[in-house]
Protein backbone atom coordinates (compact mmCIF):
# COMPACT_ATOMS: atom_id res chain seq x y z
CA UNK A 1 0.00 0.00 0.00
CA UNK A 2 2.69 2.53 1.10
CA UNK A 3 4.45 1.31 -2.05
CA UNK A 4 1.86 2.17 -4.47
CA UNK A 5 1.26 5.96 -2.74
CA UNK A 6 4.72 6.16 -2.32
CA UNK A 7 6.70 5.27 -5.33
CA UNK A 8 10.23 6.72 -4.72
CA UNK A 9 10.76 7.25 -1.10
CA UNK A 10 13.82 9.35 -2.24
CA UNK A 11 12.49 11.05 -5.14
CA UNK A 12 9.42 12.59 -2.52
CA UNK A 13 12.19 13.24 0.39
CA UNK A 14 14.48 15.02 -2.49
CA UNK A 15 11.40 17.20 -3.73
CA UNK A 16 10.40 18.24 -0.74
CA UNK A 17 13.30 19.85 0.85
CA UNK A 18 14.11 21.03 -2.86
CA UNK A 19 10.82 22.98 -2.27
CA UNK A 20 11.52 23.98 0.97
CA UNK A 21 14.75 25.54 0.08
CA UNK A 22 13.56 26.78 -3.07
CA UNK A 23 10.82 29.36 -0.75
CA UNK A 24 13.64 29.56 1.14
CA UNK A 25 11.49 29.41 4.45
CA UNK A 26 9.93 27.05 7.17
CA UNK A 27 6.48 28.02 7.79
CA UNK A 28 3.63 25.33 7.77
CA UNK A 29 2.20 26.75 4.40
CA UNK A 30 5.42 25.85 2.60
CA UNK A 31 5.85 22.70 4.18
CA UNK A 32 2.17 21.52 3.61
CA UNK A 33 2.46 22.36 -0.22
CA UNK A 34 5.67 20.87 -0.50
CA UNK A 35 4.08 17.83 1.26
CA UNK A 36 1.77 17.69 -1.42
CA UNK A 37 3.89 18.05 -4.57
CA UNK A 38 6.34 15.28 -3.00
CA UNK A 39 3.34 13.35 -2.77
CA UNK A 40 1.84 14.09 -6.51
CA UNK A 41 4.72 14.66 -8.33
CA UNK A 42 6.58 10.80 -8.41
CA UNK A 43 3.13 9.40 -9.06
CA UNK A 44 2.73 11.60 -12.23
CA UNK A 45 6.32 11.20 -13.91
CA UNK A 46 6.43 7.57 -12.77
CA UNK A 47 5.99 6.11 -16.17
CA UNK A 48 8.57 8.35 -17.46
CA UNK A 49 10.90 7.41 -14.79
CA UNK A 50 13.01 4.26 -15.84
CA UNK A 51 13.73 1.33 -13.48
CA UNK A 52 16.96 2.29 -11.98
CA UNK A 53 19.23 0.27 -9.55
CA UNK A 54 18.39 1.23 -5.97
CA UNK A 55 20.81 3.53 -3.77
CA UNK A 56 22.23 0.95 -1.43
CA UNK A 57 25.14 2.70 0.57
CA UNK A 58 23.43 6.35 1.01
CA UNK A 59 26.84 7.03 3.55
CA UNK A 60 29.52 6.05 0.94
CA UNK A 61 27.47 8.35 -1.72
CA UNK A 62 27.58 11.45 0.72
CA UNK A 63 31.58 10.78 0.97
CA UNK A 64 31.95 9.71 -2.82
CA UNK A 65 30.18 13.03 -3.34
CA UNK A 66 32.60 15.19 -1.14
CA UNK A 67 35.01 13.80 -2.89
CA UNK A 68 34.34 14.44 -6.29
CA UNK A 69 33.87 18.09 -4.95
CA UNK A 70 37.11 18.27 -3.89
CA UNK A 71 38.61 17.06 -7.06
CA UNK A 72 36.47 20.08 -9.40
CA UNK A 73 37.90 22.50 -7.39
CA UNK A 74 41.75 20.64 -7.43
CA UNK A 75 41.21 20.22 -10.85
CA UNK A 76 39.49 23.36 -11.91
CA UNK A 77 43.20 25.07 -10.73
CA UNK A 78 45.26 23.06 -12.72
CA UNK A 79 43.06 23.26 -16.21
CA UNK A 80 43.36 26.76 -15.18
CA UNK A 81 46.87 27.20 -15.07
CA UNK A 82 47.11 25.21 -18.48
CA UNK A 83 44.75 27.26 -19.99
CA UNK A 84 46.87 30.70 -19.26
CA UNK A 85 50.14 28.96 -19.78
CA UNK A 86 51.51 27.95 -23.13
CA UNK A 87 49.06 25.73 -25.36
CA UNK A 88 51.32 24.23 -27.68
CA UNK A 89 52.24 21.77 -25.07
CA UNK A 90 48.78 20.99 -24.36
CA UNK A 91 48.09 17.13 -26.03
CA UNK A 92 44.15 16.85 -25.98
CA UNK A 93 42.91 13.76 -27.02
CA UNK A 94 40.33 11.20 -27.44
CA UNK A 95 39.89 8.83 -25.13
CA UNK A 96 37.98 5.45 -24.63
CA UNK A 97 37.04 4.01 -21.42
CA UNK A 98 35.95 0.59 -21.72
CA UNK A 99 32.79 0.41 -19.02
CA UNK A 100 31.69 -2.12 -16.58
CA UNK A 101 28.75 -0.92 -15.76
CA UNK A 102 25.51 -2.11 -17.47
CA UNK A 103 22.96 0.24 -16.44
CA UNK A 104 21.96 3.27 -18.34
CA UNK A 105 21.45 5.44 -14.89
CA UNK A 106 24.47 4.15 -13.47
CA UNK A 107 26.64 5.50 -16.75
CA UNK A 108 24.94 8.83 -16.85
CA UNK A 109 25.88 9.62 -13.58
CA UNK A 110 29.56 8.56 -14.45
CA UNK A 111 29.49 10.14 -17.73
CA UNK A 112 28.35 13.36 -16.12
CA UNK A 113 31.11 13.38 -13.45
CA UNK A 114 33.08 13.10 -15.90
CA UNK A 115 32.35 15.86 -18.00
CA UNK A 116 32.19 18.13 -14.47
CA UNK A 117 35.40 16.79 -13.03
CA UNK A 118 37.94 19.39 -15.47
CA UNK A 119 39.95 18.63 -18.10
CA UNK A 120 37.60 15.39 -19.56
CA UNK A 121 34.59 15.76 -21.19
CA UNK A 122 32.33 12.96 -21.67
CA UNK A 123 31.32 12.81 -25.28
CA UNK A 124 29.60 9.34 -26.00
CA UNK A 125 27.76 6.56 -24.38
CA UNK A 126 28.45 3.68 -26.90
CA UNK A 127 25.49 1.16 -24.89
CA UNK A 128 26.30 -1.33 -27.48
CA UNK A 129 29.76 -1.98 -26.55
CA UNK A 130 29.93 -0.19 -23.17
CA UNK A 131 32.46 2.13 -24.09
CA UNK A 132 32.60 5.95 -22.80
CA UNK A 133 34.10 8.27 -25.07
CA UNK A 134 35.94 11.09 -23.24
CA UNK A 135 37.76 14.02 -24.56
CA UNK A 136 41.05 15.23 -22.46
CA UNK A 137 42.68 18.29 -22.42
CA UNK A 138 45.59 16.85 -21.43
CA UNK A 139 46.47 13.60 -21.77
CA UNK A 140 50.17 12.53 -22.56
CA UNK A 141 48.89 9.05 -21.28
CA UNK A 142 45.88 7.47 -22.13
CA UNK A 143 46.27 4.55 -19.84
CA UNK A 144 46.83 6.70 -16.75
CA UNK A 145 43.75 8.77 -17.74
CA UNK A 146 41.40 5.44 -18.02
CA UNK A 147 42.74 4.24 -15.21
CA UNK A 148 41.82 7.14 -13.28
CA UNK A 149 38.40 7.00 -14.13
CA UNK A 150 37.73 3.32 -13.41
CA UNK A 151 39.14 3.53 -10.03
CA UNK A 152 38.04 6.46 -9.00
CA UNK A 153 35.10 7.24 -10.40
CA UNK A 154 33.45 4.05 -11.69
CA UNK A 155 34.14 1.30 -9.16
CA UNK A 156 32.89 3.70 -5.93
CA UNK A 157 29.69 4.37 -8.15
CA UNK A 158 28.81 0.21 -8.60
CA UNK A 159 29.26 -0.27 -5.14
CA UNK A 160 26.74 2.85 -3.80
CA UNK A 161 24.68 0.99 -6.41
CA UNK A 162 25.52 -2.27 -5.91
CA UNK A 163 25.53 -2.94 -9.85
CA UNK B 1 28.12 42.57 8.94
CA UNK B 2 30.85 41.52 10.78
CA UNK B 3 34.85 41.91 8.75
CA UNK B 4 35.05 38.68 8.52
CA UNK B 5 31.60 37.91 6.78
CA UNK B 6 33.02 41.05 4.89
CA UNK B 7 36.03 39.55 3.89
CA UNK B 8 34.43 36.22 3.39
CA UNK B 9 32.17 37.22 0.93
CA UNK B 10 34.22 39.21 -0.91
CA UNK B 11 37.43 36.45 -1.21
CA UNK B 12 34.37 34.33 -2.85
CA UNK B 13 32.82 36.80 -5.32
CA UNK B 14 36.99 37.21 -6.42
CA UNK B 15 37.57 33.60 -6.33
CA UNK B 16 34.19 32.97 -8.61
CA UNK B 17 34.88 35.94 -10.87
CA UNK B 18 38.51 34.80 -11.28
CA UNK B 19 37.56 31.02 -12.57
CA UNK B 20 34.87 32.78 -14.72
CA UNK B 21 37.46 35.08 -16.06
CA UNK B 22 39.98 31.65 -16.45
CA UNK B 23 36.80 30.07 -18.36
CA UNK B 24 36.44 32.78 -20.87
CA UNK B 25 40.61 33.43 -21.73
CA UNK B 26 40.37 29.34 -22.09
CA UNK B 27 37.42 29.80 -24.61
CA UNK B 28 39.05 32.75 -26.56
CA UNK B 29 42.79 31.07 -26.43
CA UNK B 30 42.21 27.04 -26.96
CA UNK B 31 42.48 26.50 -30.92
CA UNK B 32 39.55 24.33 -31.23
CA UNK B 33 36.28 23.05 -30.94
CA UNK B 34 36.34 19.96 -28.47
CA UNK B 35 39.15 21.94 -26.58
CA UNK B 36 37.35 25.24 -25.90
CA UNK B 37 34.39 22.94 -24.62
CA UNK B 38 36.49 22.24 -21.52
CA UNK B 39 36.85 26.17 -20.40
CA UNK B 40 33.15 27.36 -20.14
CA UNK B 41 31.65 23.81 -18.26
CA UNK B 42 34.44 23.90 -16.08
CA UNK B 43 35.53 27.42 -14.48
CA UNK B 44 32.06 28.28 -14.94
CA UNK B 45 30.65 25.78 -12.52
CA UNK B 46 33.45 26.68 -10.01
CA UNK B 47 32.87 30.11 -10.60
CA UNK B 48 29.47 30.33 -10.36
CA UNK B 49 29.60 28.15 -7.14
CA UNK B 50 31.83 30.45 -5.73
CA UNK B 51 29.51 33.70 -6.30
CA UNK B 52 26.42 31.74 -5.71
CA UNK B 53 27.98 30.60 -1.85
CA UNK B 54 28.78 34.61 -1.48
CA UNK B 55 25.35 35.39 -2.36
CA UNK B 56 24.26 32.64 0.49
CA UNK B 57 27.11 33.38 3.01
CA UNK B 58 25.92 37.43 2.58
CA UNK B 59 21.98 36.97 3.07
CA UNK B 60 22.43 34.92 5.64
CA UNK B 61 24.41 37.06 7.68
CA UNK B 62 22.38 40.36 6.98
CA UNK B 63 19.11 38.60 7.09
CA UNK B 64 17.42 36.31 9.77
CA UNK B 65 17.68 32.70 9.16
CA UNK B 66 19.56 30.72 6.69
CA UNK B 67 19.31 31.61 2.90
CA UNK B 68 19.48 28.08 1.09
CA UNK B 69 18.08 28.72 -2.17
CA UNK B 70 21.71 29.44 -3.32
CA UNK B 71 22.07 25.57 -3.18
CA UNK B 72 18.87 24.89 -4.87
CA UNK B 73 21.25 27.15 -7.85
CA UNK B 74 24.50 25.17 -7.22
CA UNK B 75 22.78 21.65 -7.30
CA UNK B 76 20.22 22.65 -10.66
CA UNK B 77 23.86 23.85 -12.25
CA UNK B 78 25.71 20.59 -11.71
CA UNK B 79 23.14 18.57 -13.33
CA UNK B 80 22.76 20.82 -16.38
CA UNK B 81 26.24 21.46 -17.57
CA UNK B 82 27.21 18.06 -17.80
CA UNK B 83 24.47 17.60 -20.44
CA UNK B 84 25.23 20.80 -22.52
CA UNK B 85 28.41 20.13 -22.86
CA UNK B 86 27.71 16.48 -23.98
CA UNK B 87 24.63 17.84 -26.47
CA UNK B 88 27.46 20.15 -27.85
CA UNK B 89 29.83 17.60 -28.27
CA UNK B 90 27.68 15.29 -30.05
CA UNK B 91 26.86 17.70 -32.38
CA UNK B 92 29.83 18.52 -33.33
CA UNK B 93 30.98 14.49 -33.54
CA UNK B 94 28.09 14.90 -36.11
CA UNK B 95 29.33 17.52 -38.24
CA UNK B 96 32.97 15.69 -38.31
CA UNK B 97 31.40 12.51 -39.35
CA UNK B 98 29.49 14.57 -41.90
CA UNK B 99 32.58 15.61 -43.68
CA UNK B 100 34.89 12.81 -43.55
CA UNK B 101 37.71 14.98 -45.52
CA UNK B 102 38.37 16.85 -41.87
CA UNK B 103 37.28 14.43 -39.82
CA UNK B 104 41.11 12.67 -39.30
CA UNK B 105 42.83 15.77 -38.90
CA UNK B 106 40.58 17.65 -36.67
CA UNK B 107 39.93 14.53 -34.53
CA UNK B 108 43.52 13.55 -34.25
CA UNK B 109 45.20 17.21 -33.12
Amino acid sequence: MIRRLIPRPLLSITLFILWVVLNNEVSIATMMLGFLLALTMPLVVRPFWPDGPRLVRPGMAFSFALRVLTDIVVANWSVSRRVVGPIRNLSPAFVEVPLDVRDPFVATILASIVSLTPGTVSIDVDQNHWVLKVHALDAPDHEALVHQIKWRYEKPIREIFAC
Amino acid sequence: MSAFIEIMVSALILLGSAFALLGSIGLARLPDFFTRLHGPTKATTLGVGAMVLASAVYFTATQPGFSLHEIAVMVFLFITAPVSAHLLAKAALHRLSARPDTHASELGK
